[in-house]
Formats: C-alpha cells, sequence, structure tokens
C-alpha cells in the first residue's frame, strides 16, 4: 500500500512533517518558510477577523493572536467562519478549536479581551503585522491610532467599506503610508438595508489576508 | 489648505476638533495625518491648521 492511500484514509490527521510536506509542495520551499516563520495579530473575529484567520491557517502560517471579547451569536453565521455548533461559545475559543482541524500544527494564542488604546500595544508586542478586523468603526479609528502613533515599527492593515451587494471591484487595497495598508470602498457602512454579507466581507478579509502574506515575502507595494 | 487633496474653503488657525465640527465628521471614527504626520486623537484640540498644511481625514465606516 502506497503512503498516499495511508493518507487518505478516513478521519487520520496527517503528522507535522506530512503537513509541512504538502505546504512546501504547494507554496515552494522559500515561501513556505518565510510564512511558517511568522506571527500575526488579528484584532477582532468577526467577518473580516475569522475570514482572515483562516486563510492565514490554510497557508500554514506559524502563529495567530486572535483576539476578541465575544461569543458567536446566530446573526454572525451568515458571514462569520463559524458554524451552528459554536454558539453560545467565545469566538477565541471557536476559532482555535476550527483552524485546529484546518491544520493542527498553526501555533495560536487567544485573547478574550477588549481592545482598546491602553492595552493594544501589550497584546501585540509580539507580532510584526496587525490586522484591524473589528465592526465598529470607532474601535478601528482607536487601534489604527494607536499603533501608528505609539509604535512606527508594526503594520498594520486594516479594513473599511464592505457591506451590501456593490460591485467585487470597488473594494481595493491602499497603501496609506509604508506600515498601513486600507482595504474596503471606503464608504459602504452598515446602515439599514444595506448590511454585511458574506461574499464582499470574504473580498475585503481575503485582501487583507493576501496583504499580510504579500508582507511575509517582502512585497510591499499593492 | 489643502483636505484630502482639495483646497479647503476653511480657514487657518482653526484646530483639527473645529476642523472636523465644520465639516460634520465625528472625531472618533477618523485617523488624521497632518503633512504626513499621524495626529494623536488627544491632540485635536491643540493642534492648529496651518496655510499650507496638507490635511487627510481617513473616516472608518462600520462593518467587518
Amino acid at each position: 500500500m502506497s503512503e498516499y492511500s495511508i493518507q487518505t484514509k478516513k478521519d487520520q490527521i496527517p503528522s507535522q512533517e506530512e503537513f509541512e510536506a504538502q505546504l512546501v509542495a504547494r507554496h515552494t520551499p522559500g515561501v513556505h518558510a518565510k510564512v511558517k516563520n511568522a506571527v500575526v495579530g488579528i484584532a477582532g473575529l468577526g467577518g473580516l477577523g475569522s475570514n482572515v484567520a483562516v486563510s492565514l491557517a490554510r497557508l500554514g502560517i506559524g502563529k495567530l493572536i486572535l483576539v476578541d471579547f465575544d461569543r458567536v451569536e446566530p446573526s454572525n453565521l451568515n458571514r462569520q467562519q463559524y458554524f451552528t455548533r459554536h454558539i453560545g461559545i467565545k469566538k477565541t475559543k471557536a476559532l482555535k478549536e476550527l483552524i485546529k482541524e484546518i491544520n493542527p500544527f498553526v501555533e495560536i494564542e487567544t485573547r478574550d479581551i477588549f481592545l482598546d488604546k491602553d492595552n493594544v500595544l501589550d497584546c501585540f508586542k509580539d507580532v510584526e503585522i496587525i490586522v484591524e478586523a473589528f465592526d465598529n468603526p470607532e474601535s478601528k479609528a482607536t487601534l489604527v491610532n494607536t499603533v501608528l502613533t505609539k509604535d512606527k515599527e508594526k503594520i498594520i492593515v486594516a479594513a473599511s467599506g464592505m457591506a451590501g451587494y456593490f460591485s467585487n471591484n470597488t473594494i481595493k487595497t491602499k497603501r496609506i503610508r509604508d506600515n498601513f495598508y486600507l482595504i474596503g470602498d471606503g464608504v459602504s457602512e452598515v446602515v439599514d438595508g444595506c448590511g454585511l454579507m458574506a461574499p464582499r466581507v470574504a473580498i475585503a478579509a481575503n485582501h487583507q489576508a493576501n496583504t499580510v502574506l504579500r508582507i511575509i515575502l517582502g512585497e510591499r507595494d499593492v | 489648505m489643502q483636505i484630502n487633496g482639495q483646497e479647503s474653503y476653511l480657514d487657518a488657525g482653526i484646530s483639527v476638533s473645529e476642523m472636523l465640527e465644520a465639516l460634520d465628521i465625528e472625531a472618533k471614527k477618523v485617523i488624521i495625518e497632518i503633512n504626513l504626520e499621524i495626529i494623536e486623537k488627544d491632540k485635536y484640540s491643540e493642534t492648529k491648521l496651518h496655510e499650507d498644511d496638507k490635511v487627510e481625514i481617513i473616516t472608518f465606516m462600520g462593518g467587518g
């Protein structure tokens, strides 16, 4: 029996070496080595953050620091990566569990806190890249302001404007400053009659995830 | 002064807070860059704008 058929046995989880070999084969050894060494912080685990985390986990990212104070609610399931079995569970716990089913060898740290200007720098002191993935515009502005004014070494990848079902192509990645990327259409906020929907939120989230990947691989232009 | 790339009708000498009020923009939802420098949120009322300043206002939309 070949090794291949052993690996495809139902319910058998591949070993770490097998995971690594698959990722190296798909992504090339040089790319995988850089991705595996990266540490990324994700602020907010809603529609943006849960999608970014899942994409980065599938890439075989080295370590994620996942931050959210909230629990999974039924209204989250229209766009966030959770399942019905997660309702009522802390998002940090649910997402960690879910990522372990995708790639058990991604290191995960979780923090059940409400991030504000006083704790954000400490929370993300070990990361090179911070993904801003909040829902609330005031929290978005506070996080970006704090990081850009207090720690000029960090790179922040934020998002603004992804509600509704407007054209795909209005969602753009912009490099506002050397260390600040902003993704979205810049205008579509959540209002009555224009809610958040899975496709556009996931488009924005994966702009964020690909921006993180590009930064890890030394591609700083958009 | 220029705001988001356009010459503004606002007078030089006003503070960042006064500029936001005049433009009906909520201070809590923005980041402000003046001549490429990000202004700390608690300095909006003490930071005055000058004739040749280039101001960028980035307003965050809710949703994520």
